[in-house]
């Protein structure tokens, strides 16, 4: 039992904070840290950054362009882009995608699509929800009929998703679709690649409780898509969906995002006053992040036995929903003391400061402006990638045997 | 990093687990913590000769262990048989004798470890309320003897203790962590009381009360006034077995409930297949792996700087007494009736469960000390 980093995996970690010095643009960091909103130009810089490094596809196998990190290397990266401040990497194309089809994708597909998604060619986003279709994801109704004419074999797409995240930057989007409804719902489902400049596809936003313009509706009317863009077998699409949403879930817990979220809210309380002393020394509210600090310590190494669970050839499996439940648990936590921090300074709403170009006197605390919005953004945490109360009902299922 | 035990540790932990289940099987147990003499001397002797006790100390004292997972390997096995055994005490006092104690003094780890000699810690007090350094027990100077006077509260097997680790005040106010005297007391001692009675999750402790008790400076352990260190230290290392004894029960506790889910029959079908009972169970097992975490923190932090050490042993009480709560609460709940029964060995784990938060600082206690360390 020993809870440090063998000396290979700390030289590892001198490598990436090295590569973070030197690569990660202050004015990244910044926005990250300031908790203001990132444009497509700043998402797509990181990703070009990390891409001439060879670190962007770090899910991958190294013969398709991954550096060939074990599962401890994964999250000490993830970890430390995190405490630096660095932009999320965008999942759907990199780390969603991309493994599908390095599994189950055709050699064509693969020797076309992953290049592109490494280079900044294609922005993908996911078409999984649909308005009827939320935790019940199997019961997906846009349809897919194949037919042929004279350009050749083909599927007709017709239906709706939702909450397609980024989906305003994205030109392509890769989706779940009926293509049998004879059967049994899960066996009717195939993996349609589709581009989103085909007539018939259109973008809507949806704004969120915080401003903000991330997820959009995704309208499909007969839209026309080559048979080649059908990732495996026709009607096997679960299979590959079920594959993409368990995959690789090592940063699911998103430690490194709770520990700089962490030491944010730690200065901000230093400095925030409440009877005449800093907020950190309120019994009341340093108990609050007391609680949530100790969580948090053990959620790191609880997320640690998990990975050397893997990486000792361990399956991961239904475990990554504890770290999903916990995980969101704790950064909607820190998130919550954030906007409490805050005082009456939560309420202002200067959305202008937000964005790129604000010369505009700020109001209250510099992290006013933030914290309220970033706080109800974060609500997003427990209900995404599978809603907590779905993550109990795997753990129920798959781990308790119930 | 690396969370496997080392072959010698899932050795113990084997020979242990076998030994507990085949020699302190429930029945057996609460015969035991039932009796009046609250542990089994014949069993203890066993346990001694297995080495378990052995494994809570360093070479240098006669062990063969005596880190921290060693004490976590042992306790998480003790707390899956609810073994009421004295093992805690044995720890704490041998650790601060090893710590602090002269050669005299340490004689008395190889009686502890060969299972021939009862100790117990008497430090807490009627109104100390877990705080580590509120001793108002006194031992005053007078000529070459000291004079003891005060009382001390839920002593654990102190009626069959020989030797007591006792905290007098020698200066310093009441709650000053300077100014606190460590002695080794024996029973026999003129003018030691002692009222022992059950407790409630089994087993037995006691009153004891010290009056006008005339000690030698052979009794002294460490240098007068400056006993809290070591105080700190043992009792740290009485928290770290404390919260692992906590995850072995809470382990069992779980799998009691997992089973009942599976096989109680209710509108005809298992009662596990509801999903309002399927997600109180899901968030126990969530819960149950964050205090195991807990554990292996503090486990690990057991030989680091004090700060970094008194920060993971609180914040892992801290989170098992939380969670221990929360588990035996539940536990009984999702029993329903049956789980009200003194019967049923569950309801047996959920009392120890609850009833560990009561022992070393509780859940409110180490919140509050993990605050006040980290200023």
């Amino acid at each position: 039992m020993d809870l440090n980093f063998t000396p290979e995996e700390e030289a590892f970690r001198a490598d990436v904070q090295a590569f973070l010095r030197d690569k990660l643009p202050q004015r990244l960091a910044g926005k990250v840290h300031g908790g203001r909103r990132l444009t497509r130009d700043d998402m797509a810089e990181w990703h070009a950054i990390l891409n001439a490094q060879g670190w962007l596809a770090n899910h991958w196998p190294k013969e398709y362009g991954g550096p060939g990190w074990n599962p401890v290397q994964k999250f000490i990266f993830e970890n430390e882009c995190a405490l630096a401040g660095a932009p999320r990497v965008v999942p759907f194309g990199v780390n969603m995608l991309g493994p599908v089809l390095i599994k189950y994708g055709s050699e064509a597909q693969k020797r076309h699509w992953l290049p592109r998604i490494l280079d900044g060619s294609d922005w993908w986003c996911q078409g999984y929800s649909e308005p009827g279709a939320g935790s019940d994801l199997a019961s997906v109704k846009t349809t897919a009929v194949r037919g042929v004419d004279a350009q050749g074999e083909h599927y007709i797409v017709n239906g709706q998703k939702t909450w397609t995240t980024l989906g305003h930057f994205a030109n392509m989007i890769f989706c779940l679709v009926r293509s049998a409804t004879d059967v049994r719902k899960q066996e009717g489902i195939s993996f349609l690649l589709i581009d989103m400049k085909t007539p018939g596809v259109e973008v809507r936003p949806i704004i969120t409780l915080d401003g903000e313009h991330e997820v959009n509706e995704v309208f499909f009317t007969d839209v026309r898509v080559p048979v080649e863009n059908l990732v495996g077998e026709e009607n096997k699409g679960w299979t590959y969906a079920k594959y993409l949403l368990t995959y690789e879930r090592t940063n699911i817990a998103g430690v490194g995002f709770s520990v700089a979220a962490f030491n944010r809210l730690r200065k901000i309380a230093a400095k925030q006053r409440r009877n005449g002393r800093p907020l950190a020394e309120d019994p009341a509210f340093a108990a609050r992040m007391a609680r949530v600090e100790i969580d948090l310590e053990n959620m790191k190494t609880t997320n640690l036995r998990v990975i050397a669970a893997v990486a000792g050839g361990g399956v991961p499996g239904a475990e990554s929903s504890m770290l999903k439940i916990r995980g969101t648990e704790i950064r909607q936590e820190i998130s919550s003391l954030t906007r409490r921090a805050m005082g009456a300074y939560a309420q202002p709403f200067i959305e202008e400061a937000l964005h790129d170009g604000f010369e505009g006197t700020p109001v209250g605390p510099d992290e006013a402006a933030s914290a309220a919005s970033l706080y109800f953004n974060n609500r997003k945490l427990s209900i995404f990638g599978g809603s907590n109360e779905i993550q109990k009902n795997i753990i129920s299922k798959m781990i308790l045997g119930l | 990093m690396n969370f496997q035990h080392t072959e010698d540790r899932r050795m113990l932990a084997d020979t242990l687990n076998r030994f507990v289940s085949e020699q302190y099987a429930f029945a057996t147990r609460d015969r035991i913590a039932q009796s009046d003499q609250g542990y089994s001397g014949e069993l203890w002797s066993r346990f001694a000769e297995l080495g378990i006790i052995g494994a809570l100390f360093d070479e240098a004292d006669g062990g063969f262990g005596g880190g921290g997972f060693d004490i976590a390997v042992v306790f998480e096995s003790l707390g899956r048989g609810l073994v009421v055994e004295p093992f805690l005490d044995t720890l704490i006092v041998g650790r601060a004798i090893a710590r602090s104690g002269n050669e005299a003094q340490k004689a008395v780890l190889g009686e502890l470890i060969d299972g021939s000699r009862i100790v117990a810690l008497a430090h807490g007090e009627p109104d100390s309320h877990y705080e580590l350094s509120r001793v108002s027990a006194r031992a005053e100077r007078s000529g070459p003897t000291w004079q003891l006077n005060g009382a001390k509260a839920v002593v654990q097997h102190g009626e069959h203790a020989s030797l007591f680790l006792v905290s007098a005040r020698t200066g310093g106010d009441d709650d000053s962590d300077a100014g606190i005297t460590l002695f080794l007391v024996p029973r026999d001692a003129a003018g030691v009381s002692v009222r022992g009675y059950r407790k409630i999750d089994g087993g037995r402790a006691a009153e004891v009360t010290f009056d006008n008790v005339t000690l030698s400076d052979d009794a002294l352990l460490g240098t007068s006034d400056a006993g809290f260190a070591t105080l700190e230290y043992a009792i740290g290392c009485g928290v770290l077995a404390l919260c692992s004894e906590a995850v072995g029960a809470m382990d069992v506790a779980k799998d009691y409930t997992l089973e009942y889910l599976r096989t109680r029959i209710q509108f005809g079908v298992p009662i596990g297949s509801f999903q309002a009972l399927q997600h109180r169970m899901a968030d126990l097992l969530l819960e149950i792996e964050q205090a195991r975490s807990a554990v292996i923190n503090a486990a690990a932090a057991l030989g680091a700087e004090r700060k970094l050490r008194e920060r993971a042993v609180s914040a892992a009480k801290y989170s098992i007494g939380r969670i221990g709560a929360l588990v035996a609460e539940e536990c009984i709940q999702l029993h329903g009736g049956i789980g009200m029964t003194w019967e049923l060995p569950l309801a047996h784990y959920a009392k120890r469960l609850v009833m560990i938060d009561h022992q070393l600082g509780d859940e409110d206690h180490h919140l509050e000390r993990f605050v006040a360390l980290g200023r």
